[in-house]
């Protein structure tokens, strides 16, 4: 699902701004459609308008412009309690005087169900958390996981086409964050429900959503799937946020179609796949995912420019095994190599040749 | 690897229970060592006095030990019994007894408390002692004809024992009939019961607008930005750290007939000059004055409670479907109930108590039962004050355990 289809999106935000203070924008000319049964996740780092656009779209904030629009209609004036979305807050927000139960109770008692159908519900949406033997008990004798199933199970017992969740996942610990992050997909999927997630930790998105929206400085800077996001990144904010990245400064020498030749400051030539590079001569940030640096010249491209390279420490760290290296005048030029039984055992002090494959090397805009 | 049967010891190989039972009790007496001063303290200012209270309602030997003859006749003689001159020989020696110490007007107050107009009589009489002289009766009768009256010999029977019940009595409205039996008083004698439940439903509608002005000023408090909450909460403590006789004061310039409010009232036209409104020197301007002191002892625990519900339970309950009275009514309000609790006792018990504020702007019908206590006291009525003193303890002790029964005490937040 790389580009959402512009007809039916459930979900549009169309020219969005917010301004808190009325002299800075908080988010600047937002534009995003989201569809049916999309896992859509707005990632970025604090202060960058994601949250913003969340309560936005829940209705706690109001948009100082534009419009947002749920299944065609336009909800800038529709209070909260009158959306139908279900949400999940950072901090779980479960009622704490309540039980388990009347916590999941109350979004069917204020829509007026009998009894008999919200006890069937309520059982239904425990059950699909696994949490069906909890009913009973309060918020504060629960676990942090388990809270965090119950503020599940609650967002959706009312049965919302739409749930919002604000970093649901950032009080759990590793484990438990990913075993949530699959449980999370899984009921997804299983439900056709559309999700709106907001997150900044990278990891999470990408493991999640079928699109990811990368925030920063109140606009949207790429929207694309995970895949295209991580391996395409279209701007040097993008690159640098998600994942690890070597950059590499210089400028263009020469450009022909999806080719660049970039001259890095120390002097070296290197191949590079032009992204937002106009002409000649411009100033760039050439930009490489350490897994994709080769040392072994079997593994290059015939006729692949390669630097020189120093190793300066190589860390073991189980999986992979990570060399820091001092290329082109600079020290933190990082290598990551499969740890496998024929691997080569690099050693501090090893000087090696790395090139790449020119269309692993991004040459993007400097920020 | 040691057997896990067997008990397990520290290194030095003493038993690990008693070493870990020893150094707890280190602890402890080092704990104690801390809060010895303020233990010493508040035996020495509260409960010792309050110990001597208690003691003083039912306890008040006057009568009995200036008067031993006659106190020995009540105690052989069942109550009903006609004096007979024996009963008046043994009040004729203990009088002679009484002029020659300088006894009779203790002994004549004492007596006086149980059936009053009795202390004339009773210091009459002494003064004559020396003139009295067999038969007794007669002689007594010669003296005044009272001491034909049964209720004064009932009066000084129950006078005769140190400890006594007759205070208490006196407190709920009750007396002893000539015969002994206890009835109520006359209708229009009944005054302290009257008051006592005057003065809870006084405590009990001051708590209730207290509650409902301090609520809103809370909420305020706990969602303002810390720096604005900061300069309103100094605005609210204000009262704290006024004098109260300033207070006070200043209340009477406003709220007098000539006072600022009703100027202000007649000014704008909302009351006519010739009817004024009452604001003080009555029950009015007991409830708006004792509601100004103590409101910031409501404030403070519904905003301590109130700063730590955070704004995401009613965002949830709002993104749940709940419009924003249910919001309040369903989630907001039980969570600030242990606020509310604590604040609400916390009023109540002060207004209840309350002795300074009434007295200065209560008027007639604004006095609450703990200026008839002071009022007793300044009598030197000891032991019905102190009596007046223990129903009320009993009826707070009452109302905290009702507390505890409906809401628990240990969700109580002060702060």
């Amino acid at each position: 699902m790389a580009a959402a289809p512009q007809g039916d999106a459930y979900v549009a935000f169309k020219h969005v701004q917010k301004s808190y203070d009325g002299v800075s924008l908080v988010v600047k000319d937002l534009n995003l459609d989201i569809a049916k049964g999309e896992f859509l996740t707005m990632l970025g780092p604090s202060g960058s308008g994601k949250t913003t656009c969340l309560m936005m779209l829940a209705g706690f904030e109001t948009a100082t412009h534009g419009e947002i629009l749920l299944d065609g209609r336009n909800i800038n004036m529709v209070p909260p309690h009158k959306r139908g979305i279900g949400m999940v807050f950072q901090n779980y927000a479960l009622f704490p005087h309540m039980t388990v139960g009347e916590n999941l109770s109350f979004p069917l008692e204020v829509r007026g169900m009998g009894k008999d159908e919200r006890e069937t519900r309520i059982k239904r949406a425990l059950d699909m958390v696994q949490m069906g033997a909890f009913a009973a008990r309060r918020p504060a004798q629960l676990s942090g996981g388990q809270q965090q199933r119950i503020a599940l199970a609650r967002a959706l017992v009312f049965d919302p086409a739409l749930v919002l969740m604000d970093e649901p996942l950032g009080a759990l610990d590793k484990q438990l964050r990913e075993h949530m992050q699959f449980e999370i997909k899984h009921l997804h999927e299983s439900l056709g429900i559309t999700v709106v997630y907001v997150t900044h930790d990278q990891g999470e998105a990408l493991t999640m959503s079928d699109r990811i929206a990368v925030f920063n400085d109140g606009r949207i800077q790429q929207l694309a799937s995970p895949a295209d996001l991580y391996e395409r990144p279209e701007n040097s904010f993008v690159a640098g946020f998600i994942g690890e990245n070597n950059k590499l400064p210089g400028t263009i020498e020469e450009l022909s179609g999806d080719k660049a030749l970039v001259r890095l400051a120390t002097g070296e030539v290197i191949d590079a796949t032009p992204v937002n590079i106009r002409e000649k001569g411009q100033q760039t940030l050439v930009s490489i995912r350490p897994e994709r640096v080769e040392f072994k010249p079997g593994m290059m491209p015939e006729g692949a420019h390669t630097l020189d390279a120093e190793v300066i420490e190589v860390i073991y760290m189980g999986d992979i095994l990570r060399a820091v290296l001092r290329v082109a005048g600079s020290d933190g030029f990082v290598m990551k190599m499969r740890n496998t039984l024929g691997q080569t055992r690099l050693s501090a002090g090893d000087r090696i040749k790395v090139g790449w494959h020119p269309q692993d090397a991004r040459a993007l805009d400097v920020i | 690897m040691t057997d896990a049967t067997a008990p397990l010891t520290t290194t030095d190989g003493r038993p690990l229970k008693a070493a870990l039972a020893a150094a707890g009790a280190r602890a402890r007496r080092r704990a104690l060592f801390l809060v010895l001063p303020l233990l010493i303290f508040v035996m020495i200012t509260f409960v010792i006095p309050i110990g001597q209270m208690l003691h003083q309602s039912f306890y008040n030997p006057y009568f009995s030990r200036n008067a031993p003859n006659v106190a020995a006749w009540f105690a052989g003689n069942p109550v009903g019994t006609e004096p007979d001159e024996a009963a008046y020989a043994a009040l004729a020696e203990d009088f002679r007894a009484m002029q020659a110490a300088k006894t009779a007007g203790e002994a004549a107050t004492r007596v006086n408390y149980t059936l009053p107009e009795t202390r004339s009589l009773i210091t009459k009489t002494a003064r004559n002692a020396g003139d009295l002289a067999p038969p007794y009766k007669e002689a007594f009768l010669a003296i005044d004809k009272k001491w034909a009256d049964p209720a004064v010999w009932q009066a000084m029977r129950s006078s005769s024992t140190a400890y006594t019940s007759d205070f208490y009595l006196i407190a709920a409205d009750f007396e002893r009939a000539a015969d002994g039996t206890v009835q109520k008083v006359p209708d229009k004698q009944r005054i302290y019961v009257k008051l006592f439940i005057k003065t809870f439903i006084l405590s009990a509608l001051i708590t209730v607008i207290c509650l409902l002005l301090a609520f809103p000023i809370a909420h305020l408090l706990a969602t303002l930005p810390m720096a604005k909450a900061n300069l309103l909460m100094i605005l609210v403590l204000l009262p704290f750290w006024t004098s109260l006789l300033v207070r006070t004061t200043s209340w009477i310039v406003l709220l007098q007939q000539k006072g600022v409010v009703n100027e202000t009232f007649v000014a704008l036209g909302l009351v006519g000059d010739g009817n004024r409104l009452n604001l003080i020197y009555n029950q009015t301007g007991t409830i708006i004055v004792m509601t100004h002191i103590l409101l910031p002892f409501m404030v403070l625990p519904l905003y301590s409670v109130m700063r730590v519900i955070p704004p995401s339970y009613a965002r949830a309950a709002r993104s749940l479907g709940a419009t924003s009275w249910t919001t309040f009514r369903r989630i907001y309000l039980p969570q600030t109930l242990p606020g509310i609790g604590a604040g609400a006792l916390l009023v109540f018990i002060l207004a209840v108590g309350y002795y300074i504020t009434p007295a200065l702007v209560g008027g007639a019908d604004g006095q609450l039962i703990s200026n008839l206590i002071d009022f007793h006291m300044d009598k030197s009525n000891w032991s019905l004050a102190a009596a007046l003193s223990a129903l009320l303890l009993v009826g707070v002790l009452l109302l905290y355990w009702l507390y505890d029964r409906l809401v628990g005490i240990d969700k109580l937040k002060l702060g």
